[in-house]
């Protein structure tokens, strides 16, 4: 997991960050950066959230998203953006641990609630959780775009009790779109990572 | 998208104080957020307040009774569909959670929201481009002559032909659900088949409920056809879909005679359909493969077809005996 706040590194995303920055300040407008220009009126939800373990104090416009907040804000962008409908699952994490569509959660639902983001998966010494590391071991992705949220829904799957057969992983991961197509792996990490679920001690 | 003010009181009492104070056309209430915040990304729908009730435990309880069930409206449609009682005595209303969206949206859709849900059809989510008299009343209906293979046969109008999206509808007008409405100006209860209109004349109201009325709770009166009960939901990809076409059965029978039998239609009208010239022809005969298909076509007989949804008739015909056949199984 590459975090884009270290700064010991510059990662595709810190790039483009950056790059953007010295073209034109226009990249975080309609976003809820930070910034005078774009601050949130003073009627502006708060909410008081704790994400991956740590706790943050937000101010945030009402209209937000969650997975604008978790990009934007917090610059937690393995959670991707896809359809930004609830369609396809890229921006899937957990709440208080249930999987939802982060596009479609407004932030202010957040408040005094628990997120888990892709970043927050892997253990205090830095190994994979298993289900992240059964899809590596599966080839579970091309381009991997919908990876992170393939992964966050897979984990609810197994602890909801609904990856018990080829065909309820099939049912309950539907919807996670692939446009690589990259299914028949993606259902081999998931019943693997089921199975590693179930022997090790990372539930 | 327009900025709003948002609050989350955590009780309906509460709600209803804070919409008491507030008579603003632009203020609407808040389930899981799952149609309206996406119907607001897309600038169909332009709140100016939301009160979002999904913190209001007392919209939070299951009452599963000797002679009634009772739901609250903040129940998510994943707690209903995974539970234990649930499925196995009454299954189709299991069904018609679990086949419908993703368990994403299950964890955050309300059973009250998703009784709103509103339709599908694409002129309507689409950009003003498209003349929607749903979206706009006036405009035109951009359906009627352009692509409708998903829209309905049932219950259009010249203003309107959009299909009613939504699957747990369909189960609950076949088993005669009450759903409890409050509002600053009291309480009320309205029988399911009442709950949806035709679009008519005004295809921008979906349903009956006034601006203030919140849906607050679900009833639904036991039968012993819930036990042999079935969701068939057809669509064009296997999960994750909007229906097809969708029939929610369910049936008694003694003596090899249907006793009691259930029949709601998706994917196929303006609103939830309940058939009741289907269930009129089988009570009191066996159910075979024969009479199922003739319930079935007596239904589809009253068709109106668009240009592009004629297959809709032949699926529907074949989609409802496949249910009845499933829910005699089940007895």
């Amino acid at each position: 997991m590459s975090d884009s706040s270290s700064a010991t590194t510059l990662d595709r995303r810190a790039f483009m960050v950056t790059t953007a920055s010295v073209a034109g300040p226009a990249l975080t407008a309609g976003c809820a950066a930070p910034g005078p220009a774009a601050a949130p009126p003073s009627s502006a939800p708060r909410c008081e959230v704790v994400v991956n373990g740590r706790p943050h104090s937000l101010r945030i416009e009402a209209r937000a998203s969650l997975l604008d907040v978790l990009r934007e804000d917090l610059q937690l962008t393995g959670t991707k953006k896809g359809c930004d409908h609830g369609q396809c699952g890229a921006c899937t994490v957990h709440i208080d641990g249930r999987r939802v569509a982060s596009c479609l959660t407004l932030a202010a639902k957040c408040d005094g609630r628990e997120v888990r983001t892709i970043e927050g998966l892997e253990r205090a010494d830095g190994a994979l959780h298993v289900m992240q590391q059964a899809f590596i071991d599966h080839d579970a992705l091309q381009c991997g775009y919908c990876t992170p949220g393939q992964i966050m829904a897979a984990i609810a799957c197994v602890r909801e009790g609904h990856a018990q057969t080829d065909d309820q992983i099939r049912e309950y991961m539907s919807g996670n779109l692939c446009r690589c197509g990259a299914y028949v792996a993606i259902l081999e990490a998931v019943r693997d990572g089921a199975q590693r679920m179930k022997e090790g001690d990372h539930a | 998208m327009r900025d709003f003010s948002y609050g989350s009181p955590d009780s309906a009492n509460a709600v209803l104080a804070r919409r008491a104070a507030d008579e603003a056309p632009g203020l609407r209430y808040l389930g899981g957020g799952t149609t309206l915040f996406d119907l607001m990304k897309l600038n169909v729908e332009a709140p100016t307040a939301l009160i979002d009730v999904t913190r209001c435990q007392d919209l939070r309880t299951i009452d599963l009774g000797r002679s009634e069930w009772r739901f609250g409206a903040g129940m998510t449609m994943s707690e209903i569909a995974d539970h234990e009682r649930v499925r196995s005595e009454f299954p189709a209303l299991s069904e018609s959670l679990w086949k419908a969206a993703s368990q994403q949206i299950r964890n955050m859709a309300t059973l009250g929201g998703n009784l709103l849900q509103r339709t599908r059809c694409a002129y309507f989510r689409g950009t003003p481009a498209y003349p929607c008299n749903k979206r706009e009343p006036g405009t035109g209906c951009s359906a009627l002559e352009g692509a409708n293979r998903g829209h309905a046969l049932f219950g259009g109008s010249p203003q309107c032909v959009a299909t009613y999206p939504g699957d747990l509808a369909i189960a609950l007008i076949a088993f005669d659900a009450v759903v409890d409405l409050r509002s600053p100006r009291g309480a009320r209860s309205v029988p399911f088949g009442e709950l949806h209109r035709e679009p008519g004349d005004t295809p921008h109201l979906d349903t009956q409920l006034a601006p203030d009325e919140l849906i607050v709770a679900i009833r639904i009166p036991r039968s012993p056809a819930m036990k042999a009960s079935v969701y068939h939901k057809v669509r064009d990809r296997e999960s994750y879909a909007f229906a097809l076409v969708s029939a929610a059965v369910g049936l008694q029978m003694a003596a090899g005679q249907v006793i009691d039998v259930r029949i709601g239609l998706g994917g196929v009208a303006t609103r939830p359909w309940r058939a009741v010239a289907a269930e009129r022809h089988l009570r009191g005969r066996a159910l075979t493969r024969e009479s199922a298909r003739q319930a079935a076509e007596l239904v589809f007989a009253d068709a109106r077809p668009l240009p592009h949804n004629r297959f809709k008739v032949a699926l529907g015909i074949d989609t409802l005996t496949d249910a009845l056949m499933q829910s005699k199984e089940r007895l």
